[in-house]
């Protein structure tokens, strides 16, 4: 075990953290008032909800917490309940199913809050639009601040959605 | 030659013209129920369960043999399968919730993905719009001095899928642990009615977005079966590569998420770089990171070029370097085997009873594995092992993925060295048929069966997920396993939620 340990101190993998797009940071900056700034400073805690996705989403949401993506450097954590969150992660396009428990989610979640819905079937239903079984779409159910389209995203366009809300948080 | 007991239960019924590549019969209830007592005797095993509009249909496994039964329910009722082999009950509940078929005699009548949400009743069958407060859900029940209960989900603590567990503890110790599925439900089926082949094939690699490869090649020779279409050498050996690139990535992820449930984050950080290696060979060489959408009916969408080969001849070079010290870590780890080594042990009995695939069933003495049994080519022509165990712990199926990355990684390099050159796809003709496929994914085989119309659109899509036949095993390994052990043996299974609430 102790060469694995030291050879992990060997450079690390960890990528330069990607580009804003133009005009991400200002869109969310509206999104995201004063005095919810100062009382977050740079960290936000952010609880995943995943409101009936293939799946794919959550894989490529695990990958940013991988050495290359490494989302804890920028003060970014996924937090266990919706009580300790500010950011709602939600993926899926809202199963009737699970429409109750993403509003009960939401509901736990103190003030001030986000939502970012992840991929193409969080925005309208993606592919599984028009089915019995689904709402279609988190803005159905909750308010969307931030959108990342994708199927899935890479993990490299949830990060650069993320650190467009921390910027905007700061 | 002697007959097997499935080609007599074939031969009793009538045979269905145009179903390939395996037969399927029409046949009586008293053949039905023949073939109940055979699977109860585990002779036959069961690899779905589905109905269309009044037929249900039953695909049944003998050795290496595969074949269908069909029964017209002209009253809406079919003998239970259920009822004498347990297996099957989930499925008859998924069956009564979208069709309305009723299974005569089942025992547990609850239903299992309808939550009373839809707005809409048997939405394949004689849809009745409802709507109203759901009904409310009867969990199975334990009694005794001092036992509590545990709600978990279908929110979970973690970035997980959306299920709800319902434990009964004493203490520490598990006493009845129920789950309650559905919550993913997406109406697959529903959708892939009147679909086209190309809108089908999305759907199909949506099921369950870890296994998007195994489904779209699932599906994909499906299809090909329904209308006897050959797919080109080369488009083949593109979806091996592409099915064992998706095995390794599932596997690395699996194991270092294991360890890291028994708080050893060290193998998850390692893993995951490996993991993370091969989603970037998969978006730079096929142009997606998951792989999908890259196989579709009549061969794939995308090529291997030759500087793609030489970045996955390093990649292969790297997991071989990386990988062993990983496994040796693992492997002398006194504490972390602690935790693995007798966690979670699944019962041979039971697992010949359920027949799960994949690493739950051969790291419990079944062997079954669809690339060696079907031997789908381009398999029937690649040298593999099939690694299994007999101990059905958290361990044994820790080693099982560990065995199974080494072959997969022998099976690109054979790949490889023998890719043909030609084609990488053909039209599929619009023709009416029925095909059935049988596809080893990571976690088991999925079993995809299509009908089409004459126009060449989906008449009828069924896609069974392996998780159908672990997610019951489940239930039964964590009994007298402490509270803590949960998120291990349910990591070590690693069942798919999306993909069973279809």
């Amino acid at each position: 075990m102790r060469k694995t340990l030291l050879d992990s101190l060997r450079g690390p993998l960890t990528e330069t953290p990607p580009l804003l797009r133009d005009g991400e940071a200002a869109d969310l900056a509206r999104a995201v008032d004063r005095v919810a700034r100062r009382r977050l400073g740079r960290s936000l805690a952010i609880r995943e909800v995943d409101a009936g996705s293939c799946n794919g989403c959550e894989l490529e949401i695990h990958a940013l917490s991988n050495a290359f993506y490494d989302l804890q450097r920028f003060g970014l954590n996924f937090v266990a309940s919706p009580r300790h969150a500010d950011v709602l992660m939600v993926t899926g396009p809202v199963t009737t199913n699970m429409r109750e428990a993403l509003e009960r989610t939401y509901n736990a979640t103190p003030n001030p809050k986000w939502v970012m819905a992840v991929g193409g079937c969080a925005l309208d239903g993606g592919i599984f639009a028009g089915s019995y079984a689904v709402v279609g779409g988190v803005g159905e159910v909750v308010p969307v601040d931030i959108h990342i389209p994708g199927c899935p995203p890479p993990p490299a366009d949830i990060l650069r959605g993320l650190i467009a809300l921390l910027e905007a948080a700061r | 030659m002697t007959v097997t007991q499935l080609q007599a239960l074939i031969g009793a019924g009538k045979a269905v013209e145009n179903h390939r590549p395996v037969p399927r019969a029409i046949v009586s209830e008293s053949t039905w129920r023949e073939a109940i007592g055979a699977l109860a005797a585990e002779r036959c095993s069961l690899l779905g369960l589905w109905a269309t509009p009044g037929t249900v249909h039953m695909a049944v496994c003998e050795g290496s043999e595969i074949g269908v039964l069909s029964l017209d329910c002209a009253d809406g009722h079919f003998p239970s399968v259920g009822a004498r082999h347990p297996p099957a009950i989930r499925l008859e509940r998924a069956i009564a919730d979208l069709t309305g078929l009723e299974a005569a005699g089942a025992q547990d009548v609850r239903p299992w993905l309808d939550h009373g949400k839809w707005g809409v009743r048997r939405p394949l069958g004689d849809r009745i719009e409802t709507d109203g407060p759901p009904p409310p859900y009867p969990f199975l029940t334990a009694e005794g001095a001092g036992l509590h209960q545990i709600p978990v989900g279908p929110v979970h603590a973690g970035v997980i899928e959306p299920g709800h567990f319902r434990f009964t503890a004493n203490g520490e110790t598990v006493v009845r642990l129920e789950e309650r599925l559905g919550y993913a439900h997406k109406g697959i089926e529903a959708l892939m009615a009147g679909a086209d082949l190309e809108r089908a094939a999305k759907l199909a690699g949506r099921v369950s977005g870890d296994s998007t490869v195994a489904y779209a090649l699932a599906f994909a020779r499906a299809v090909e079966a329904a209308t006897d279409c050959d797919v080109p050498p080369r488009a083949l050996y593109l979806r091996a590569l592409m099915a064992e690139l998706e095995r390794i990535a599932n596997h690395l992820g699996d194991i270092g998420a294991i360890c890291n449930d028994a708080a050893f984050a060290i193998m998850l950080a390692h893993c995951a770089v490996l993991r993370e290696r091969v989603l970037r060979f998969a978006a730079d060489a096929f142009g997606h990171r998951l792989m999908m959408d890259r196989i579709v009916p009549g061969g794939v969408g995308t090529d291997l070029g030759a500087e793609d080969v030489t970045a996955l001849r390093g990649l292969i070079k790297t997991i071989r370097r990386d990988f062993p010290r990983l496994v040796q870590l693992y492997d002398r780890t006194a504490s972390l085997q602690d935790r693995t080594v007798g966690t979670g042990h699944l019962r041979p009995e039971l697992a010949r009873r359920f027949a799960p695939g994949g690493f739950v069933g051969r790291s419990a003495g079944r062997s079954f594995d669809a690339r060696m049994t079907v031997a789908y080519p381009p398999y029937d022509a690649l040298e593999f092992a099939v690694p299994t165990r007999a101990e059905g712990d958290v361990n044994a199926r820790v080693w099982v993925r560990i065995e199974e990355v080494e072959q997969s990684l022998g099976i690109i390099e054979q790949i490889l060295a023998s890719l043909p050159a030609g084609d990488l796809i053909r039209d599929i003709p619009a023709r009416g048929g029925e095909g059935l496929a049988l596809v080893e994914g990571f976690r088991g085989e999925v079993l995809a069966w299509v009908r089409l119309s004459d126009d060449g659109t989906l008449a009828h899509c069924h896609l069974r997920d392996p998780s159908w036949f672990q997610w019951p095993l489940l239930e039964a390994v964590i009994e007298d396993n402490i509270v803590a052990d949960f998120p291990l043996c349910n990591k070590s299974f690693n069942c798919s939620y999306s993909g069973h609430d279809l």
